[in-house]
């Protein structure tokens, strides 16, 4: 018997007494997160993680990725909307060409603003997944109307058929006396530019009003 | 290479030697208390946290009460991702599998992601033994394995080292291991992460191969998720060219909505965080982007023995957070090695004797009285696991495995003496004007005063004494409620 009949044939018989109905489960906690400005909430808690986070009007986002930038060796991946300095595009570069630059900016899919975190899915101008990883800085682009509520509104906007990273600020570790210290793997900064299209007010988005998947 | 868990002493024998250990216990109580502190501040943001903890619950109970159907899903799943599945009975299985498929790229180095499915199977020892060296890189399994030590926290295996027992450590053993700590490491946390990030950088861009486990396997889109703080996860699961991921069978969850829980509940209930730094999801190869070469190990290793247990079959709904770990004044104070086992704490105490079966070693048989039953733990499981309860089912299958045995237990004898008794009216005023005499005499010749005024025994002697080494015995009332009525009622 192969190993794997062997283990469906022990479930089985294990199951044997066990009741065999699907019971509905409450959803309730889908719709449970108090309404608030999304974009304050998501500035406040990326903050706290000790990323770097400022608003930004669309016109001047070259010159605050330049001022973010300031001189900085960066990958720039496929895709990438804005010019960017100094900007090595990813045409073959190994993982040591990767650890000799100095930062990587990349756009988003969706951000959550109660736990301020951002989702990369990896597509145009976020780059392989190497690219937001082996560099020390990572200098991150996302738009007011990219972000959600809670972590069911972005479970809900994402396709996981995607590869994807969830980024709640830079890397850290609590492994040492459970005291939390940044900098070990990832990228040690992380900064975020929050884009204001028009630079107006934006209503907190609710899961109903959600197109099944957030586009670029 | 790493020291393992065989032949441990039980529990009462390794507690007590534990709790001679000032600085562990300092360790602990400090370390514990901080995150018990940060998981009720982040709990307490969600005023819903219940809803969660129910929904938690009964997705994993639907997911083990219909397993054989979910394992085929994600099975189809993940094949249909360019990933190859693998399916291990037990550890000698899955260890010959990770070690073929290194063999078979003729590599004598893997890195790893830290995985407690990898930690259960001895996956390192296994992997040794065929030449195969499998460096660990999670900062505190780092710490683990550069001390030759055991981990004693299933979340932050070095809990019990503080951080100039750590800088000790990297100084003397990481040139042996790679780049050698920096001559003037001091024990400040940043200095003590640095050294990690160096050492572990050039490990990282040479592997060919790593192993993962993952945190969650979703069925309807064959995803695996791996929750962590500090990128050694990407860089395992990004840079080499190989993957192989390690996941117990209990791991999976039906849909890739199903996550929106269980995202919630693991990071505030582990780091005590709204979220943890980096969580990976992957489903299986991406073409020019990471592994292009994905396995996945399916690993039984008794689950099934497990899911079996009508009571205990709930353990397996546990995602690994160790919130019971944390709240425990058992493990508190004795900490994780005296549980002997890779899984400590509260979920350990259920869920090795679960996984190996109990009547077979004397260790194992232990685990279930390593609780004061207080029940924090099932307060804080962000799945409901009735951990009280289970143990209190353990610990009955215990006694039963051992019912009958010869010479038997002092603890039957004085049962089988009690059920003899108490099972005749006539033996029952018997004993009880034995125990009345008792009174008596207490009431007339005792010296000790327990709160509240009724006499009572400090010390019993003989086997008694082990009983009353930690308690007091009040004296036995001076006639039995029956002898009182019979003369109240005639008089």
């Amino acid at each position: 018997m192969s190993a794997r009949d062997d283990i469906l044939a022990r479930v089985r018989s294990a199951l044997a007494g066990a009741p065999r109905d699907h019971l509905p489960i409450d959803r309730a906690y889908r719709h449970a997160t108090a309404p608030v400005d999304v974009v304050d909430r998501f500035v406040e808690r990326v903050a706290d993680y000790r990323a770097d986070v400022r608003r930004v009007d669309e016109a001047d986002l070259p010159a605050a990725l330049a001022e973010a930038l300031a001189g900085a060796t960066t990958v720039v991946p496929a895709g990438f909307p804005w010019p960017v300095e100094h900007g090595v595009a990813d045409a073959g570069l190994t993982d040591a060409d990767l650890d000799r630059l100095d930062a990587v900016v990349t756009t988003a899919t969706v951000g959550i603003a109660e736990t301020g975190t951002i989702v990369l899915d990896h597509g145009p101008g976020q780059g392989r997944r190497a690219l937001t990883l082996v560099p020390d800085r990572h200098i991150c682009v996302i738009r007011r109307d990219q972000i959600v509520p809670d972590v069911p509104d972005a479970i809900a906007a994402l396709d996981p058929s995607r590869p994807q990273t969830w980024i709640s600020g830079p890397s850290a570790t609590s492994d040492i006396e459970l005291q939390r210290v940044e900098g070990v793997h990832g990228p040690r900064v992380l900064s975020v530019l929050l884009v204001s299209p028009h630079g107006g007010r934006v209503q907190p988005m609710r899961v109903e009003d959600q197109p099944s998947r957030l586009s670029q | 290479m790493t020291a393992t868990f065989l032949g441990m002493p039980p529990f009462p024998e390794a507690a007590r030697a534990a709790l001679a250990d000032t600085q562990l216990r300092r360790n602990l109580a400090a370390a514990t208390s901080t995150i018990r502190a940060k998981r009720a501040a982040v709990v307490g943001e969600v005023p819903h946290w219940e809803q969660l903890r129910v929904a938690g619950a009964a997705i994993k109970d639907e997911v083990l009460l219909h397993l054989d159907a979910y394992l085929m899903q994600l099975e189809a799943a993940l094949e249909a991702n360019g990933a190859t599945v693998h399916w291990a009975r037990d550890a000698a299985e899955a260890n010959a599998i990770v070690a073929d498929l290194a063999a078979a790229h003729g590599l004598d180095e893997i890195v790893k992601v830290k995985s407690m499915a990898t930690q259960e199977i001895g996956l390192n020892e296994a992997l040794a033994a065929r030449g195969i060296a499998a460096w660990e890189t999670d900062l505190a399994e780092l710490i683990v394995q550069l001390g030759d030590d055991l981990p004693s926290h299933i979340l932050v295996p070095a809990i019990h080292r503080n951080r100039a027992e750590i800088r000790e450590i990297f100084a003397r053993s990481m040139a042996a291991a790679g780049r050698p700590a920096p001559d003037d490491l001091t024990d400040d946390l940043t200095a003590l992460a640095g050294a990690a990030r160096l050492h572990l950088r050039e490990k990282f861009l040479r592997a060919r191969m790593a192993v993962s486990g993952a945190n969650f396997a979703v069925a309807e889109t064959g995803s695996l998720v791996v929750v962590e703080s500090e990128g050694n996860g990407r860089m395992c699961l990004t840079l080499p060219e190989v993957l192989v991921s390690v996941v117990g069978i209990e791991k999976i969850v039906p849909t890739f909505a199903d996550l929106d829980v269980f995202l919630q509940l693991l990071p505030r209930s582990s780091t005590g965080e709204r979220m943890n730094p980096y969580t990976s999801i992957w489903s299986g190869a991406t073409p020019g982007d990471g592994p292009q070469e994905v396995h996945v190990v399916l690993l039984d290793n008794g689950r099934t023995r497990a899911l079996a247990d009508e009571v205990g079959r709930q353990a397996l709904r546990c995602i690994r957070c160790s919130a019971c770990l944390n709240v425990c004044p058992v493990y508190e104070r004795a900490g994780g090695h005296a549980y002997g086992s890779v899984y400590p704490g509260p979920i350990g105490a259920i869920l090795t004797p679960l996984l190996r079966g109990v009547g077979a070693d004397e260790q194992t048989d232990s685990l279930p009285y390593a609780s004061s039953l207080c029940g924090a733990c099932y307060e804080v499981c962000p799945v409901r696991i009735d951990i009280p309860a289970v143990l209190v089912d353990l610990r009955a299958q215990v006694v039963d495995a051992h019912r009958g045995q010869r010479p038997p237990k002092p603890e039957a004898l004085a049962m089988r003496a009690a059920a003899h008794t108490l099972s005749s009216g006539q033996r029952l005023d018997r004993a009880e004007r034995l125990t009345g005499l008792a009174g008596r005499l207490l009431e007339r010749f005792g010296r000790v005063r327990l709160p509240g005024g009724r006499r009572g025994v400090r010390r019993l002697p003989g086997p008694g004494a082990r009983w009353t080494s930690a308690r007091d015995l009040p004296a036995p009332p001076c006639e039995s409620f029956r002898s009182w009525f019979r003369r109240e009622e005639s008089g």
